[in-house]
Formats: C-alpha cells, sequence, structure tokens
C-alpha cells in the first residue's frame, strides 16, 4: 500500500455539480506543496446528470500518468458507488457523504471506510440551492485536507486567485466550506491517514497547464492571426484559448484588433477561410477533431496542391463517427497523415504534452508557411483538456516567423521575364510563391487542377507529373526540418527491444521502462514526433531484433505507416494497442510487453 | 497546352482610363468556352466595369469555384491574383482572403449549379457575413461542364436537352438573398451589357455583399425550345423594372431623371447609382415590397431584372469585427517572453 505522496485519488461525481473546481483545487494544492501530481478527467459527452470521474495521482517518483489503481476513492456518486467501491485497492479508503449512510452497500472488508455528512453540514449552513450543491464539493475538499495533511493556506490562497478581485467576496464562504470538512475530518478521524501529502520541493520550475490553453497561447506568439473553426470537442477550447489571448494581446496603437477569428457554419468552410487567409498571406489555422478532419478533407487536398500554408489543429477523440466526443484515442493518425484525394502526404507534429503542444504550435506556423502546405498538430483530448504538470515553458528570444520564400514588390520588380509559381529554382521541392495586391507582375492563377510549373492550366502528362514530382520532393525536404525523434537508449547497450511510441503515449511509456527495468529488463525508446518520418527511426528499427510499437488505435496506423514509409520489417513490430477511450496506462504497456515475451518463449 | 495568351496588340485609338489603362489591359487569357456561351459576355462586361472605375488591376482578387462559370476568371484581369476553389466553396475562401486583406476588391464568379446545388451553405453564409465583394452568379438553368444536368435554378417543367423535364421548384437566387439579407441584390442578362455594366460598377462599389445573379444561356445544353435559360426565352419574358446607371464620385450627375420614377443612391466612396424605375410599382429600397414584387412578376413568369433590392446602410465587411487593415504581414507580437510569462504566473 502506497503512502506518502505516492498514491491515487479519484473523485466520482455527476456532471454538472461543479466539482471540476474543487478537483482542481485539490490538484493544484498538492502542486504548491512542491509534490509532483497528475490529474485526468473522466467526464461523459453530456453536461448534467452522468457520471464523472476525476483521478489525481499523486507522485513523487514523477509519474504523471495514470497508475490503474485506486488508493482513495471520493464516492460522491450514489449511482456508481458500488462499482467506484470495487475499484479501490485492498488497504485503500472509501470517502463517502454519509448524511446518507450506505452500512448495506459497503460490502468490502480489506478497505477503510471514512463517512463525512457533508450535505447535511453543508445544507445547515448555507440556503441557497445551487450554494448547497457547490459548497458540498469545496466541502469535501476540507475533508481531504485534514486526512491528506494538505495546506489550508494554500487552499484559500488558491481561492483567492481563482476569484480574483471582482469575485473576492466568494473567498469566504468557500474557506468556511472548506472549514466545515476540514473540522468534521479532524474531529472524528485520526489525521493525517498514513496515506498522505507531504510538502516538498520537486515541482520549482513547473506549470500546470492544458494542452488546447498551450497550443492557443503558441498560435498567437508564433503570429497566427486569422482563425476560422467550428465548434468540436475536445478541440474547442483552443479557440476559446485564442479568443481570450487575443483579446489581451492583439490589438494596434489605436486599440483596434489585429486578428480574426471566424466561426465557420462547418469544417468544410473553415478550412475554406484559413486557405482564404493563407493564400493571402496571413497566418492561419483551424481547430477540429476527427469528424471535422473528414469534412475537411477536399479542401486538404486543394491546399496540398495548390500550396497555401495552413495550420490544422487536430485534437483527437474516440472515432469512428461520433464514437464517444469525450474519450481519447489517437486514431486519427492515418486521417491527418493522408488526407485528401489523389497522392496527399502531409506534414504531422505529434507532441507528447502540454509543453510539447505549445512548441508545435509555434513550430508548425513555421513549417507550413516554409513548405506552402497545409500542417497537421496532431493532438489529443488527453493533453488537450487535462491539466498537466510540465516544465516552464520557454520563449526563444531570438525567434523569427519564418515566412517561407515570398517575392516582395522589390523583388517582383526586378524579376526579368514571366514569374512561374511552380518552379524550383533552389532544388528543395520548395517554389517562390507571391502575395495578391502586391504587385502587377505576381500574378498567377491558384488552381486545384491540373497546372503546370506557371500555374497554368495543363492536362499536358510531363507538365503535370513535374509539379506532381516535385511536390514529393518538397516532402522530402521536410524530412530534415520536422522535429526530430526523440531517442533514448538504455544504459546497459546494447539491447535486444525497442519501443516506438508517439505522442501522450510517452509518459506511460517512460514509466513501463522505468518499472520493467526494475524487473530485469530494458529497453531503447524512441517517440516519433513528426511525419515525414526520418532515418534515424528506420535506423532504430534496423538495430533491434523486436520493436514494440505502442499507440491508443486498434488498427496500429503507426505501424502500417512504418511499414510503409520506412520500407521496415514487419516482422519485428509488435503492436501493443490501447483503445477504450481511457489514457493509456504504464501497466497496459507492461502487460502487453510481459506477455509477449512469455508467448514467445512458450512457443 | 490548353493557356493561351492574348495577344496583346494594341490599337492606337483604344481610350484609357484615368490610369491611362486601355481595356486590354484588364483582359486575362483567351477563353476556351463554348463559342456564344454567355458567361464570355459577362467578362467582357466585368472588364469593362472595373476599366471604368479606373481600379489596377492586381489591386483586384478574383475568385471562384468549379464549372465553366468558375473558369473565367482566368479570361479577365491577367495582374490580378485568381483562385479557382473547390465546387461550391468559392465563399469561405473569399471569407478568409478577406478577412486576411480588407483592402483589395474582391470579384467572385460561380455558377448556378456551384451556388445553389453543392454550395448553398457558403453562399448563404457569405451573405450572411456581409462579405464585401462582387458575386456573380452565371446562371445558366444545368450543369454546364458535366454536361447539362439540371441545376436547383432550373425551373419547373424546363427541359434538358434530351427532352428530361425538370420537376423540382428552383432555388431563386436573388429572393433568397433578399430574404438573408444581403445589401445589393440585382439581376442581369448577358445578352443585355447595357445594363449589365452599370450593375457590375455599382456592385463592386457597394460596400459589402453584392450579387448580380446574370442569366447567362449554354449555348451547348440548355438553348434549346422548352429550356427556360435559353437566349430566346429570357428575350421574350425579360422585364426591367429599373434602369440603372453608375456615376463615378465628383462626377456631374448628367442623368435626366424624373422626379418620383428615378433616385440616386449614394455609394459609400461618394459614387452614385441612379435607379430609373421603368416599372412605377418597383420600391427598390423596401425590402417587404421588393419581394412581393418579385413574387408578383414570378407568377407571371417574368425575368425581372435591374437592381432589385439595395440597401447602403448595410455593414460591409466580415462580420462586425473587420480588421481595420490587411493581416497579411504576419501579427507583431508585442513582448512574447512577458505574455507567456504573466500566463504562467496564473498556472503555477
Ligand atoms: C465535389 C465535386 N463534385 C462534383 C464535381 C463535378 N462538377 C464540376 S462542375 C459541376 C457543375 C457546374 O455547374 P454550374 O455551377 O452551374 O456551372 P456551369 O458549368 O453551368 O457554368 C460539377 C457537378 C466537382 N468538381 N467536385
Ligand atoms: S457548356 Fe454551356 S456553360 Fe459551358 S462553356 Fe459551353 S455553353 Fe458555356
Amino acid at each position: 500500500m502506497p503512502q506518502v505522496n505516492d498514491f491515487t485519488l479519484k473523485i466520482a461525481t455527476v456532471n454538472g455539480t461543479g466539482s471540476a473546481s474543487a478537483n482542481g483545487l485539490l490538484m493544484k494544492s498538492i502542486f504548491r506543496m512542491g509534490v509532483p501530481v497528475m490529474g485526468k478527467n473522466y467526464f461523459p459527452s453530456n453536461i448534467q446528470g452522468l457520471p464523472t470521474w476525476y483521478e489525481i495521482r499523486v507522485t513523487d517518483p514523477g509519474h504523471l500518468t495514470r497508475a490503474g489503481q485506486v488508493h482513495f476513492m471520493v464516492a460522491m456518486n450514489a449511482e456508481t458507488f458500488a462499482k467506484d467501491q470495487a475499484e479501490i485497492a485492498p488497504g485503500g479508503y472509501l470517502f463517502y457523504d454519509s448524511t446518507w449512510p450506505r452500512t448495506r452497500e459497503i460490502t468490502r472488508d480489506d478497505i477503510t471506510v471514512i463517512g463525512v455528512p457533508l450535505a447535511e453540514m453543508i445544507n445547515h449552513h448555507f440556503v441557497e440551492p445551487r450554494t448547497r450543491i457547490l459548497m458540498k464539493n469545496v466541502a469535501y475538499v476540507g475533508a481531504l485536507a485534514a486526512l491528506l495533511d494538505l495546506d489550508l493556506d494554500i487552499i484559500e490562497q488558491l481561492l483567492k486567485e481563482t476569484f480574483g478581485e471582482k469575485k473576492a467576496k466568494l473567498v469566504e464562504p468557500n474557506m468556511e466550506a472548506v472549514h466545515i470538512g476540514y473540522d468534521y475530518a479532524k474531529k472524528h478521524y485520526d489525521c493525517p491517514l498514513p496515506l498522505h501529502v507531504k510538502k516538498a520541493d520537486m515541482t520549482k520550475g513547473h506549470v500546470i497547464v492544458d494542452g488546447n490553453t498551450t497550443a492557443a497561447l503558441g498560435a498567437m506568439l508564433a503570429g497566427a492571426n486569422v482563425a476560422a473553426w467550428y465548434p468540436i470537442t475536445p478541440s474547442t477550447s483552443v479557440m476559446d484559448a485564442f479568443t481570450s489571448f487575443c483579446a489581451k494581446h492583439r490589438h494596434d496603437d489605436q486599440g483596434q484588433p489585429q486578428y480574426k477569428i471566424i466561426q465557420a457554419e462547418d469544417e468544410l468552410a473553415a478550412c475554406g477561410m484559413v486557405l482564404g487567409a493563407g493564400w493571402m498571406g496571413a497566418r492561419a489555422f483551424t481547430a477540429t477533431s476527427g469528424p471535422g478532419i473528414s469534412l475537411m478533407n477536399e479542401f486538404i487536398s486543394f491546399g496540398y496542391y495548390t500550396e497555401i500554408p495552413a495550420v490544422i489543429f487536430d485534437i483527437q477523440r474516440v472515432g469512428p463517427s461520433t464514437g464517444m466526443p469525450t474519450r481519447t484515442q489517437q486514431s486519427d493518425i492515418n486521417e491527418c497523415a493522408y488526407a485528401g484525394h489523389g497522392d496527399t502526404r502531409h506534414i504531422c507534429l505529434y507532441p507528447a504534452d502540454p509543453r510539447e503542444a505549445f512548441d508545435f504550435a509555434i513550430r508548425s506556423f513555421d513549417l507550413a508557411e516554409h513548405f506552402q502546405t497545409p500542417v497537421f498538430v496532431v493532438s489529443d483530448l488527453d493533453i488537450g483538456m487535462n491539466e498537466w504538470m510540465v516544465p516552464e515553458l520557454k520563449w526563444n528570444e531570438s525567434y523569427r516567423p519564418d515566412r517561407g520564400k515570398v517575392l516582395s514588390a522589390g523583388d517582383l520588380d526586378k524579376l526579368e521575364g514571366r514569374f512561374g509559381r511552380y518552379q524550383d529554382p533552389d532544388r528543395d521541392g520548395i517554389p517562390w510563391r507571391t502575395l495578391p495586391g502586391v504587385h502587377p507582375k505576381g500574378a498567377y492563377f491558384t488552381r486545384g487542377s491540373g497546372h503546370s510549373e506557371h500555374g497554368t492550366y495543363t492536362e499536358d502528362a510531363a507538365e503535370y507529373q513535374r509539379v506532381l514530382d516535385r511536390l514529393r520532393r518538397k516532402f522530402d525536404t521536410a524530412r530534415k526540418f520536422v522535429p526530430a525523434p526523440y531517442i533514448d537508449y538504455a544504459r546497459s547497450k546494447p539491447v535486444k527491444a525497442g519501443i516506438i511510441s508517439l505522442g501522450s503515449c510517452d509518459l506511460a511509456v517512460k514509466e513501463a521502462r522505468h518499472n520493467l527495468k526494475g524487473k530485469g529488463t530494458e529497453f531503447d525508446y524512441c517517440r516519433i514526433r513528426a511525419f515525414p518520418f526520418t532515418d534515424d527511426i528506420r535506423q532504430f528499427i534496423d538495430e533491434h531484433e523486436t520493436v514494440f510499437v505502442i499507440e491508443q488505435n486498434r488498427d496500429a496506423q503507426l505501424k502500417a505507416m512504418l511499414q510503409a514509409e520506412l520500407d521496415a520489417d514487419a516482422r519485428k513490430l509488435v503492436p501493443i494497442l490501447h483503445y477504450n477511450g481511457l489514457p493509456i496506462a504504464s501497466m497496459h504497456i507492461e502487460a502487453a510487453i510481459e506477455d509477449h515475451f512469455r508467448e514467445a518463449e512458450a512457443s | 497546352m490548353s493557356f493561351m495568351t492574348k495577344p496583346k496588340v494594341h490599337h492606337p485609338n483604344l481610350p484609357k482610363n484615368k490610369l491611362g489603362l486601355t481595356t486590354r489591359d484588364y483582359e486575362g487569357g483567351m477563353s476556351t468556352l463554348c463559342a456564344g456561351c454567355g458567361h464570355d459576355s459577362i467578362t467582357a462586361g466585368l472588364i469593362e466595369a472595373v476599366w471604368a472605375l479606373d481600379i489596377e488591376p492586381h489591386k483586384v482578387a478574383k475568385m471562384s469555384g468549379i464549372g465553366c462559370s468558375s473558369k473565367t476568371p482566368a479570361y479577365f484581369l491577367r495582374e490580378a491574383h485568381g483562385i479557382n476553389a473547390v465546387h461550391g466553396r468559392m465563399p469561405s475562401i473569399a471569407t478568409g482572403a478577406q478577412a486576411a486583406n480588407p483592402e483589395l476588391h474582391f470579384i467572385g464568379v460561380s455558377g448556378d449549379g456551384d451556388s445553389l446545388n453543392i454550395g448553398f451553405g457558403q453562399f448563404a453564409h457569405a451573405i450572411r457575413r456581409d462579405v464585401n465583394m462582387l458575386y456573380i452568379i452565371e446562371n445558366n438553368g444545368v450543369y454546364g461542364l458535366t454536361k447539362g444536368q439540371f441545376s436547383a435554378s432550373a425551373d419547373v417543367g424546363s427541359k434538358a436537352k434530351y427532352g428530361q423535364v425538370n420537376e423540382n421548384p428552383p432555388i431563386d437566387p436573388v429572393l433568397t438573398a433578399i430574404t438573408l439579407g444581403c445589401g445589393f441584390v440585382a439581376r442581369g442578362f448577358s445578352g443585355d451589357k447595357d445594363q449589365l455594366i452599370p450593375l457590375i460598377q455599382a456592385g463592386l462599389k457597394h460596400n459589402g455583399f453584392a450579387l448580380i445573379d446574370v442569366i447567362s444561356p449554354c449555348v451547348a445544353f440548355n438553348d434549346h425550345e422548352g429550356s427556360t435559360k435559353s437566349y430566346a426565352h429570357t428575350r421574350e419574358y425579360f422585364h426591367p423594372a429599373i434602369h440603372t446607371d453608375f456615376i463615378p464620385p465628383r462626377e456631374e450627375i448628367k442623368v435626366e431623371y424624373e422626379k418620383g420614377k428615378a433616385m440616386p443612391i449614394e455609394l459609400h466612396d461618394g459614387s452614385t447609382i441612379v435607379l430609373r424605375k421603368i416599372d412605377v410599382d418597383h420600391e427598390p429600397t423596401n425590402r417587404a415590397a421588393a419581394i412581393g414584387y418579385l413574387e408578383r412578376h414570378r407568377e407571371a413568369q417574368e425575368i425581372v431584372t435591374g437592381l432589385l433590392y439595395v440597401n447602403e446602410d448595410h455593414g460591409g465587411g466580415v462580420g462586425d469585427v473587420m480588421p481595420p487593415k490587411s493581416l497579411t504581414g504576419g501579427a507583431a507580437i508585442r513582448d512574447p517572453k512577458k505574455i507567456l510569462e504573466t500566463f504562467q504566473s496564473t498556472s503555477r
């Protein structure tokens, strides 16, 4: 039974009761006590009434990923009480609202039950119905503060910061509710429990952020100024955050907005708007999820062939079709890489956490303009909507947006002969472009139909093929520009097996490697951060007898791409797949790897 | 090789506009449409209208969807950037382009299939957003490029080339635009340049979305007996309600007009359109009256033309927060380090 600074707390509530802020408060107070912490929200696709869970892992070894075990369950939802109780690890704790004693429903005798009459005490203290609901949650924060030894001053400070000066008068009733829970627990239980939080010094230099907010911030700081979108979970908060960042920071000296955000009528229109703006020379992007990408396909193909910069954030959720909108998966990997009809392939960036979502957001605009093409930032719900503890985001002072090859009015003035939009004077596959309205000599016609190197319509076999071959060359050039994979070799080199993964699997893989090493087996690790795949990935595969490819989808999409793109030896690649909608945990990986070796030995 | 540049031999006596340019300077590549296609006459009208407005050719962004009509931007303004979007989706490209740089003139050319079938949603939403552009529908009642299927503007009972009879009621872009709140709605006929050119000029000068539905017969698939979008049928049922004159800013209003029968409407840049009512019943500044008028004449199977509805108080721009200037330079970021630090200070 883990104890101090190493346990998992899970809170079961009813969606729409305001528990999210109470849970955020809990998580952040632990963070402020200097102890690494992870928070994952498992919520239904519904505004009110259905069960929702929040999992907080307190982890001084720093494993900021799902543990797969619950040591302390806060069971606030009557509907899921039995299921929640069953989930607790032996020796763990069950916390519940004893306003309604559940003596008959409590069936486990290997756990400790803690009852606090939250509703009764809160109803006694507060009158207004909505306040009573909200304060019940704040009261369990108070009770947990006593039981887990959380710092009340930190909680009060956090409440002050949350409400700010405008709503400062709300701090007092919240603290009253905290004390109601706190005092009751202190009086009736032996506080703190053996399982509790002890102040440490391990969170300095870190922040707690979600990936959609950091992606939006990255986009704004990269100079994105036109955005078009259509609401879809879990990408909506990208645009919400971008809107509020721009409202704060994006005005000229006269106070005029220097940005434009358009809520389109659907994703196809959103993509068209982004391409229209990119064609005109703005830094433009959209944010969506799988169903939106499928609607955008026709325009993505157009953007690829006409060579217009655009950035598309895909915050993946569970498919196929509408799937489970509030659950996470990595099942748009193929959809993004090859979106569109005809031979298309797109630069994709795969952030692993909110910090990388920030970095890659910035990078995506530079790549889009440098290569004059749609670029995908393939994130997911886990990264986008959950709060992660990550090292502080850094701003590179020398950052200058890479606007790519654009001929200015001056360049065009000097230009002799005719401007050829789709030529390749630099032999890197990247043509020069001109922007509308700049110079009469820059004019050309942008068309999604067959075009020659001058942009003129053609059905001539050779002319068409030259442009298509150059696009392929351009994609090859991109190999040298996209973020390189993160490769980490085990100490006791050489080891026989490696792990390849991407995106939000990262921390679970790292924890699994750590645990497996503890059990005596070491693995090399390669985290892919971009498509096109680089040569080091093939080399990594070549170096190992077995390579586990870990991803969160049913059909081993990444593995299929590795085979197709790198001509990798398929017999070496062993898929480990997790796709039930919950974030992958290290135990899934460990179990699958152990199973594999057990089976290999048996056969 | 299907791109043909026209020989640029100027007639020495061609009149010049204020920029010293002749209409030849406003031309584009050689048309590859069928000889006699109505779309080519509209192209000619556009060239003359833009020339007469003294607009620098490269200050125009021309855009279209897919279809014969959508090919036409290649045939005018060779010094302007053009973009052929995908079928029916030019409005979203125009919206984004305009959001990025509202300083250019935007001309969109679409077909009836492009706008009223596959692209009906985008068409409606561009009107709703009041994207500042001239939007021309080259309306022939059929799909020209895919060889003669009915489009959503085909009239009930009209016959296709091989005899099929259309049974679905048409969507009238003009009535649709007025009901959607469009501030400038006109109908013309490709065979009547005198009426069309001032309409195009006024549409270009209108601050906001200006729709001109131009009946443009398809000689290949829809110019036969039984078609209601043929030259013969259009000429027979053509009903001019309003005659439009366009007068550039500071030019003396020379047009004679009778009080009560004609009205000058000043556009945002000081130019004027004079609407001379041919049909005294028509009230082009009253939305409900305009709709009623069009309905009555539709029942009488007349093709009412002219500037049918105008409202100069209308917005002019994408939504309500139009950036005042071009966003094409990339945004200047002031003190990004501080912005990042402020954000992180709330995240600890
Ligand atoms: C997504 C898609 N579906 C179908 C087509 C085929 N297509 C090309 S043009 C056209 C119809 C054009 O008709 P209209 O807009 O009326 O223009 P016209 O050719 O009559 O001027 C169609 C269906 C296409 N290009 N894209
Ligand atoms: S098919 Fe019809 S619409 Fe197309 S070019 Fe020929 S006449 Fe014009």
